[in-house]
């Protein structure tokens, strides 16, 4: 079987002490939650630590706070949890969706939130065996010169990954990043860079401990969607996937309006045109065609993931169609998408 | 390999009310129990003391010759036991003796990205990755051949000189009856190309083997395979031992599909260890080394042109195949045939032409995978029905109604057809779905597809040439009552022990749990040729079955003579012996099998069977004959979005002319698992390359050789099922059973297009069926383009002077009326010109022959 290399794996207790030991070891140190996603890639060799710092015995840190106006979810909560938690899932069902639609039952017990927003960008270049992409002579990503998705791109075109991104994005969520000599606070969308290779803004010595998203974006006040395109109903990660969230007035006039787009860019992409298309008017069918029009041709489906490119390209005015229907009440397209909120 | 029975689930008929005692009836499979507490040993459970663990160091490059390996810096490692090449197993091996081109390790050249060409030996498995990973090869780079178009046109550098002609490694052409003469009698006549796509077996096992070696030249291996006996022949030919010191035993596979019946390489360099090294050695295949071996099914290209007459019934049918067969040999020339050889079996097809070919291509070689290279012609062969019945203005359902062969007939390419119970299936599943009312007349959007097929029970002849039983049973019984069966069968999650034990205790009238099995064990067990082509419940079955009766009538004898009662008077029953109108004299089994062995001294019989021999004596009249055919219908519904072209299959309607279902249970499974299977074919799997910018790149690599990438279906995938399994009590078959484990797979792709073109009126003539597909043909259906996606040529390709055969209708004999190939050296096949057994064993020639 593929095996994971020799590490040291260090488990601090709190976070001051997990950002102290991400700091002063090596340059090749990471940190590790649920580990889904990075023991694979290590297992795989195309991501490499000497060192691997665990944030998964710091007590606390999982603790979900959704009673709370504005709600706080510790980055080590399992996806799991967040599913379980009644209030939340009242109170933001669409991102209750997009989190049980990640991965399966046995990965989402492990998952984390934190881990989840920080997920690895993919390629079908990239995630592949050490002798593999020996094969094809590595790839930008990692130890090649060649980005095999576009060859002659400067830029690295692997594709964010994360299905609970989108959706906080959309929500106005903010991450509390950690570091040995500092603490932030910054909207989650600015953690994230449009570039397949330095894809977070977070520094890799900061910890990502806190997700918080306001009680402004809940149910109360906000209608929010999500939707997600993959092969199977279970365990695929998205080839497509699309969050918003639209605030109204008494009057059902649109105040507010957001929207991201998963998986067709490095970054989750934002579709910042629905402000001004539906801010001051009703939802109508022709301000949904104009806005999945505008979301068509930033959405960039590359031939790096499952499902021909082209038409994953087509399927975002799908998608951002019916997203917006969702919210506006219309009805819907027959065919929904195969991933089903399930309580377990 | 020794297995206890678990426990019977205990509802026995009273004896003298029913014929058969248990089987028909559902009863737990003898393993069940076993495998589902973790008990059961796969090979990757087998340890020894002082294990050595072993990676194979696979080729980073398409196709090259190796001009350096350098071991330094992996030999330099603490805890590297050794290392392996080539030159040190110089023989080659193969599955069929007509290509023996593999080499354990390779010699010289790679011919494909995972090519295994070292083997490292280390105290860890941790280790000898790293020591793999540390080695170093210098290649030297050769022309890349990435896809058939490329072999017909890349005649060198040649992936292997004994291929027929350049890079294609066989070529097929078969004429039976007047073809021109049938096409003119035809009123229409359709022509189509269809491509089907590859796909990997994807079982949950991976192969796993560990050997270790005995101080007197012995070694011993155990394996996750289907063949214990090919392997055993594939040691002995590498390894440079005689057969009679090499012991493979087969462990419980779990799954195997067709994808490990070939001897491998990782198979032959872990037996190879332990003799070198002196320590038990192992391996087991990362999912990617699984994508590596391969054996998958062929991609395959098609040319189908069939003539109709008004009334649906056919004259002629041309076929013409390609198979991408990846850089070996493997089971390739009988996939080859098997593109063509049993399109006869459903439909009366007076006259038929088949020619196909299978190219070597850069790529881990294809094989057999359940239906073994007829999924693809019945695939085309069923969608071009849809069409004629559509062109006819014949339900698709009467259409193949009025063509159905007759029972017991021999095949315009003849084959030996026995019952036939497609009628009742194409009923049945007509009957379930509402057909009748239905089809056509569903909403846009919602479709019916019905689709037909047939599949062998056990490939007629072995894969070598000799005339030996193609099964044997051997059963021990003793004073303690136990009865210990011997078998050289495998099972692979099939439920081929189950079937072993329950004709034995069905004759002998005992419980399951009274038998011990022995199976899979080349030192301890008579030979049964291996779990693939359907034939295990036919051929171990009838073994049993004779082995069984012989000890039934030794103990009757003894206990009659005890008795003082006729022997044909004797009942075994219950667990005991008695006298048919004396049923209160009835003695306990045990005490009857003491009396025999006091009468006769220790006691054990055998039993064996092989084939009947078929009508066909041209050469290639070797694949396709089977002891009888299983049948299959099915109707699938589908929901298409037509705004997207995703769709869902809602439900599926499966019906199998099962001849008898020795356990209902059992069958049910294999159909089932069949219509799972036969959907990831038709929705998504594809074993897919990627090929690089050549002005960058010389790289020809799988696409996803993982279980996340390779998209196959998962529990939320499957749609509800109702299957009908439709008994026709086939003489051949042991208390009339056929086969169920392969032909329930073959008509879901077919109805799949089917379905979606009731549906939004789109046909899709390749498999797996992508959703953007569909989108594409909604849209030229929206232009006032034909609404059709899938190949829209076929190669040309120089299937060379066919083989003329003439059919039975035109009173032929079974030969050849031309023999074009007769001068070429090399192209003697296995297959259809071999002598009858008793004649060869009358001229005391060898009874195992091979074909060199």
């Amino acid at each position: 079987m593929l095996r994971l290399p020799p590490i040291k794996l260090v488990a601090p207790t709190t976070v001051q002490a997990a950002a102290k030991a991400i700091a002063t070891s090596d340059d090749n140190a990471r940190l590790v939650a649920g580990g889904t996603d990075l023991w694979p890639n290590m297992k795989r060799r195309h991501q490499k630590a000497d060192t691997v710092v665990s944030l998964m015995s710091i007590p606390d840190l999982d603790s979900i706070d959704s009673a709370n106006a504005n709600m706080r979810i510790g980055a080590t909560a399992t996806l799991a949890n967040i599913i379980r938690d009644d209030k939340l899932r009242a109170r933001f069902p669409a991102f209750a969706v997009a989190v049980a639609s990640i991965s399966s039952p046995p990965l989402r017990n492990m998952g984390t939130i934190g881990g989840n927003l920080c997920v690895d960008t993919r390629c079908t270049y990239y995630n592949q065996t050490e002798e593999w992409r020996r094969s094809i002579d590595y790839c930008l990503k990692e130890d090649g010169k060649i980005c095999w998705v576009a060859t002659k791109s400067p830029k690295c075109w692997a594709h964010t990954a994360s299905d609970s991104a989108p959706i906080l994005c959309a929500l106005d969520a903010k991450v509390r990043l950690v570091s040995a000599s500092a603490r932030r606070e910054l909207p989650l969308a600015d953690m994230y860079v449009d570039d397949g290779i330095d894809y977070l803004a977070k520094q890799p010595d900061e910890i990502l401990t806190e997700v918080l998203v306001p009680g402004s974006s809940d149910s109360d006040h906000c209608r929010s969607a999500f939707w997600k395109l993959r092969r199977r109903g279970s365990i695929d990660f998205s080839t497509l996937s699309v969050a918003a969230a639209v605030w109204t007035d008494d009057n059902d006039v649109v105040t507010r309006a957001s929207m991201y787009l998963g998986a067709v860019g490095s970054a989750p992409m934002p579709v910042a045109e629905i402000d001004t298309v539906l801010v001051g008017n009703k939802m109508s069918e022709d301000g949904i065609a104009e806005i999945a029009h505008v979301a068509h041709k930033i959405a960039r489906p590359m031939d790096n993931t499952d499902f021909a490119a082209s038409w994953r390209g087509k399927m975002t005015v799908q998608y951002v169609t019916a997203v917006l229907r969702e919210i506006a009440g219309l009805p819907q397209l027959r065919m929904r998408p195969r991933h089903r909120l399930k309580v377990v | 390999m020794v297995k206890a029975i678990s426990k019977l689930n205990d509802e026995l008929a009273d004896a003298t009310e029913s014929q058969l005692k248990i089987i028909g009836k559902p009863f737990r499979r003898v393993d069940g129990r076993a495998k589902v507490t973790g008990q059961t040993q796969f090979a990757d459970d087998v340890q020894f003391p002082r294990t050595a663990y072993v990676k194979l160091v696979r080729s980073t490059v398409p196709h090259a010759r190796i001009k350096n390996i350098d071991f330094s810096a992996a030999l330099a490692m603490e805890g590297v036991l050794g290392t392996l090449i080539g030159e040190e197993l110089p023989d080659k091996f193969g599955i069929l003796p007509v290509s023996e081109d593999e080499h354990a390790l390779a010699v010289d050249t790679v011919r494909f990205v995972g090519d295994a060409l070292a083997a490292v030996a280390a105290v860890s498995e941790d280790i000898a990755h790293a020591a793999a990973l540390a080695v170093e090869v210098e290649y030297e780079p050769l022309l890349t051949i990435s896809s058939v178009e490329e072999a017909l046109c890349t005649p060198e550098p040649q992936i292997h000189e004994y291929a027929d002609d350049g890079n294609i490694h066989k070529k097929v052409s078969l004429k039976f009856g007047d073809v021109e003469a049938g096409m003119e009698q035809a009123d229409i006549i359709l022509e189509d190309n269809f491509f089907y796509e590859g796909s990997n077996h994807l079982a949950l096992e991976q192969h796993s083997a560990i050997a270790f070696a005995e101080d007197d030249d012995r070694v011993t291996l155990y394996s996750s395979t289907q063949c214990p006996h090919y392997v055993h022949r594939a040691l002995t030919k590498t390894l440079d031992i005689p057969a009679s010191r090499i012991r493979v035993i087969a462990c419980s596979n779990g799954g195997a599909f067709g994808g490990k019946s070939d001897p491998f390489n990782h198979e032959i360099v872990v037996a190879k260890l332990a003799l070198k090294l002196g320590r038990p050695a192992k391996i087991t295949l990362t999912r990617e080394e699984v994508f590596y071996c391969h054996r998958g099914r062929h991609p395959v290209q098609m040319h189908l042109k069939t003539g109709f007459r008004k009334d649906g019934t056919m004259t002629a049918q041309h076929l013409r195949t390609t198979l991408d067969g990846g850089a070996y040999g493997s089971y390739g020339v009988a996939s080859t045939y098997y593109t063509g050889a049993l399109q006869t079996t459903t439909y009366k097809l007076p006259n038929y032409w088949f020619e196909g070919a299978r190219a070597f291509t850069n790529k881990p070689p294809c094989g057999p995978k359940r239906g073994h290279g007829t999924p693809q012609p019945r695939f085309g062969f069923e969608v071009q029905l849809d069409k004629a019945a559509h062109r006819l203005g014949i339900d698709p359902a009467e259409l193949r109604l009025r063509n159905l062969l007759e029972p017991n007939t021999i095949t315009a390419n003849w084959l030996q057809i026995g019952t036939i119970g497609l009628k009742e299936c194409i009923e049945a599943v007509v009957r379930g779905s509402g057909w009748k009312e239905r089809y056509g007349k569903l909403p846009e959007g919602r479709g019916l597809g019905l689709a037909c097929s047939a599949y062998m029970t056990g490939a007629g002849l072995p894969i070598y040439w000799n005339h030996m039983p193609q099964s044997g049973v051997q059963i021990k019984l003793d004073r303690s009552g136990n009865v210990a069966v011997f078998c050289g069968e495998t099972e692979i999650g099939q439920g081929s022990d189950s079937i072993l034990a329950v004709v034995v205790a069905e004759v002998l009238g005992i419980d399951l749990k009274d038998i011990r099995l022995c199976v899979g064990d080349t030192d301890l067990t008579p030979v049964d040729l291996g779990s693939y082509s359907s034939r295990v419940t036919l051929m171990v079955g009838h073994a049993a079955k004779q082995a069984a009766e012989r000890a039934r009538d030794k103990i009757a004898e003894a206990v009659a003579e005890h008795m003082e009662v006729p022997k044909d008077s004797l009942v075994f029953a219950n667990r005991t012996v008695f006298p048919a109108d004396e049923p209160e004299n009835a003695i306990e089994f045990s005490e009857a099998v003491v009396i025999a062995e006091s009468r006769f001294g220790t006691l054990g019989t055998t039993g064996s069977y092989i084939p009947p021999r078929a009508p066909g004596r041209y050469r290639g009249a070797g694949v396709g004959p089977s002891p009888t055919y299983s049948y299959s219908a099915s109707v699938l519904e589908v929901e298409v979005d037509p705004e997207t072209g995703l769709y869902e299959v809602i439900k599926v309607w499966m019906a199998h002319d099962i001849g008898r279902a020795l356990n209902p249970v059992l069958a049910l499974g294999q159909i089932e698992g069949s219509i799972y299977m036969g959907l990831g074919e038709a929705v998504m799997e594809e074993q897919a390359f990627r090929r690089l910018p050549k002005r960058l790149s010389g790289a020809l690599v799988h696409k996803m050789p993982s279980m996340l990438e390779y998209k196959s279906p998962g529990f939320h995938d499957m749609p509800e099922m109702t299957c009908y399994m439709i008994e026709t009590d086939d003489e051949q078959g042991p208390y009339g059973a056929k086969e169920a484990g392969q032909g329930p797979l073959l008509p879901i792709m077919p109805a799949l297009a089917n379905a979606i073109f009731d549906a939004v009126g789109v046909r899709v003539d390749q498999v797996p069926i992508h959703p953007d597909f569909i989108l594409k043909g909604l849209q030229a259906k929206k232009n006032g383009r034909d609404p059709r996606v899938g190949p829209t040529s076929f190669p040309d390709v120089d299937y060379g002077e066919p083989l003329i055969v003439h059919t039975p209708a035109q009173g032929g004999d079974g030969r050849a009326a031309n023999d074009p190939k007769a001068s070429k050296k090399g192209l003697r096949s296995a297959s259809g010109t071999m002598k009858k057994r008793e004649d060869a064993l009358k001229e005391h020639s060898s009874a195992t022959l091979t074909t060199d």
